[in-house]
């Protein structure tokens, strides 16, 4: 809208910068992320360092990965519990598959890639053909996953975690797109960054931009209206819930590629880590508000502490604390902010 | 994103506003527009139109014609069958009796995606609106314009902010700023940007279900000026209401329903306010009503 064009008019007051800024979802989590960055980086040498960044950038990566895609699934006002387990599983499919089956490395990321994709849907049905909570229905896939993990890899490794990945036939032509890496000087890029990176800006294009991402809001912010309007409610939230599972399939490649094993028990716990990127980077609990950018800057808070606590020398167990207090502090932001948004006058 | 970017099938058609109804010049809520060459051309005529469901009969011999460029006020207590009324005038529900025109031709609804191609379009109570997103988000939801193909496939979002401000002006609202939440607008706005949109997307009728009942006498007033706009337009209004005060200063002609029946339908020069009033509220009724206040 253009000042010019508005007559003289005493209901506006033009927005101030700040107060425009402030409009913006991510904007805590910026300020955060920065003043985490400083800190860092005056107390500890290893911060700055090539290596150092390189660290706590791939951290940040693969749960910036997933909180970006649990961001827009909390935008459009729905949970997934079972996202962290999801990553054990993609990886588990790929590794029993190729080691222990002898199926053909790509075929075995195919298979996998298909059933992150089919689980992710059924989540979305489930969730809008029963209207429960999806807190409750990803809480039971959260369940069964993790126990088909586990029963299923001792089934067929007689292990709890599958090894020897490396030697599978064409494993090296496979890790150019989920284990390389490149040099530049001594700051060493992991391919998992560039994902990170791709993925979020694809993720705010999709919401600023798009039809799909008018409809993500719209069923997050109110389901009944959207749906009043023409909305495809269910074709949205099972795009969401299967854009989640793909992340999460994502991740589980990132990881099974880059250490070339992966235990029966991995991603379990990780999916409120994800959730509280998405929280802390301005998403609302309660849907319909929200950005990738936040969330892809709450998980860069993540992984700056995480590392930054490794480099500084202290007590891991600090971070668990922190990650506490950074979550209620997003969460008393982002209220206030929602009822100052849905204040009427 | 996975969620196909296809929605033909599911959106609003998004139709241009039909001939005759093009829209005057830009005025002010108190500015008189000129009439429209055709106003007053029947639209909409609903005959003897009756709904019973087993056996409870909900409405019976029902009546009414809706115009171009007028106002048909349906008034009634609770229970009355107005909702009922708007049901099978917006293509929800289906008459058991009588005969429903449209433009001179009985038709038969199979749903409301039926009544708006035929240019009928609602504007119900919570008013389809998500709070959290920007006015113009909002304005266009589910028949959002886009640019481009394939992947660079995108919501045109210069000419949204500029549609969405043109048409609220045109409603008489001056937008403080296109980007601010809809939910921080008042209850009146919220109305007139539901009544916008309805007329952007081809409406000729506009159904509105009890617009003024949430409001306040100052709101009222603002939504009572948004109904007199889209008469001005060409539009044709039906305008649902239990209040005759709300009513009488803005329409054209009144059905009055009471217990599923018609007290009659009557032009405006053939009633006052007063009679209007006494009709509503059932005469004798009232009076007796009014002893016994006063005794007490």
């Amino acid at each position: 809208m253009t000042a010019a064009s508005v007559t003289a008019d005493e209901r506006l007051v033009t927005p101030s910068w700040a107060s425009r800024m402030m409009r913006r979802p991510e904007v805590g989590a910026a300020v955060a992320a920065l003043i985490i960055f400083v800190f860092f980086s005056t107390t500890t040498d290893a911060f700055l360092s090539a290596g150092g960044a390189a660290t706590w950038l791939e951290s940040s990566a693969q749960f910036g990965i997933m909180a970006v895609a649990v961001a827009l699934l909390m935008i459009g006002g729905e949970f997934d519990l079972s996202a962290g387990a999801m990553v054990g599983t993609t990886g588990l499919i790929v590794g029993v598959l190729a080691t222990h089956l002898h199926v053909n490395l790509w075929v075995a990321v195919l298979v996998s890639l298909v059933a992150a994709a089919l689980i992710g849907a059924l989540n979305g049905w489930l969730v809008v053909r029963t209207r429960l909570p999806s807190f409750i229905v990803t809480l039971g896939t959260f369940f069964v996953l993790q126990g088909v993990n586990l029963a299923g890899t001792k089934l067929v490794t007689g292990q709890v975690s599958v090894q020897g990945f490396a030697d599978v036939a064409g494993f090296y032509d496979a890790r150019w797109a989920f284990g390389s890496s490149a040099q530049f000087g001594g700051f060493t890029l992991q391919i998992s960054v560039v994902w990170w990176f791709l993925l979020t800006a694809a993720a705010t294009w999709v919401l600023q931009r798009t039809r799909p991402g008018n409809w993500i809001f719209a069923v997050g912010g109110d389901e009944n209206s959207a749906r009043q309007v023409g909305v495809p409610v269910l074709r949205t939230k099972i795009g969401l819930f299967m854009t989640t599972a793909l992340a999460a399939f994502l991740v589980g490649m990132l990881q099974l590629f880059k250490t070339s094993t992966v235990q029966a028990s991995t991603g379990v716990g990780q999916e409120f880590i994800y959730i509280i990127c998405a929280v802390v980077g301005g998403c609302l609990l309660t849907g319909g508000y929200g950005s990738a950018i936040g969330a892809a800057l709450g998980a860069l808070i993540y992984g700056m502490t995480l590392q930054g606590i490794v480099f500084a020398q202290w007590d891991n167990n600090w971070l668990k604390a922190f990650l506490g207090v950074m979550l209620l502090g997003a969460v008393l932001v982002n209220n206030w902010v929602r009822r100052r948004a849905e204040m009427r006058k | 994103m996975t969620a196909s970017e296809s929605n033909e099938s599911d959106q609003v058609p998004a139709a241009p506003l039909p001939s005759g109804a093009s829209v005057g010049e830009v005025s002010g809520p108190a500015a008189e527009a000129p009439k429209l060459p055709d106003a007053h051309e029947c639209i909409i005529e609903v005959q003897n139109l009756g709904k019973s469901y087993g056996s409870i009969i909900a409405l019976r011999d029902v009546s009414t014609t809706v115009n171009a460029g007028e106002v048909t006020c349906i008034l009634g207590d609770n229970g009355a069958g107005k909702s009922t009324l708007i049901k099978i005038l917006a293509g929800v529900l289906e008459s058991s009796e009588g005969v429903f025109l449209v433009d001179g031709i009985a038709r038969r609804m199979g749903g409301p995606r039926d009544a708006l191609a035929l240019g009928i379009a609602t504007v119900y109570q919570d008013l389809a609106v998500v709070p959290l997103m920007p006015i113009w988000r909002n304005f266009f939801l589910g028949s959002e314009p886009t640019r481009g193909f394939g992947p660079t496939r995108r919501l045109d979002v210069t000419a949204m902010r500029r549609i969405t401000r043109d048409e609220l002006l045109k409603m008489g609202i001056d937008l403080r700023d296109v980007d601010q939440p809809i939910g921080t607008m008042s209850g009146g706005e919220r109305q007139s940007v539901a009544i916008a949109r309805a007329v952007y997307f081809g409406a000729r009728v506009l159904i509105l279900d009890e617009p003024t009942a949430a409001l306040g006498v100052k709101q009222a007033g603002v939504v009572l000026r948004y109904i007199a706009q889209a008469r001005d337009r060409g539009l044709g209004v039906v305008f649902i209401t239990h209040n005759p005060h709300h009513a009488y200063p803005v329409g054209d002609r009144f059905l009055i329903l009471k217990r599923g029946r018609s007290l009659g339908e009557s032009e405006k020069k053939d009633i006052s306010i007063e009679q209007l009033t006494t009709l509503m509220a059932g005469g004798d009724e009232l009076d007796a009503l009014a002893r016994e206040l006063r005794r007490a």
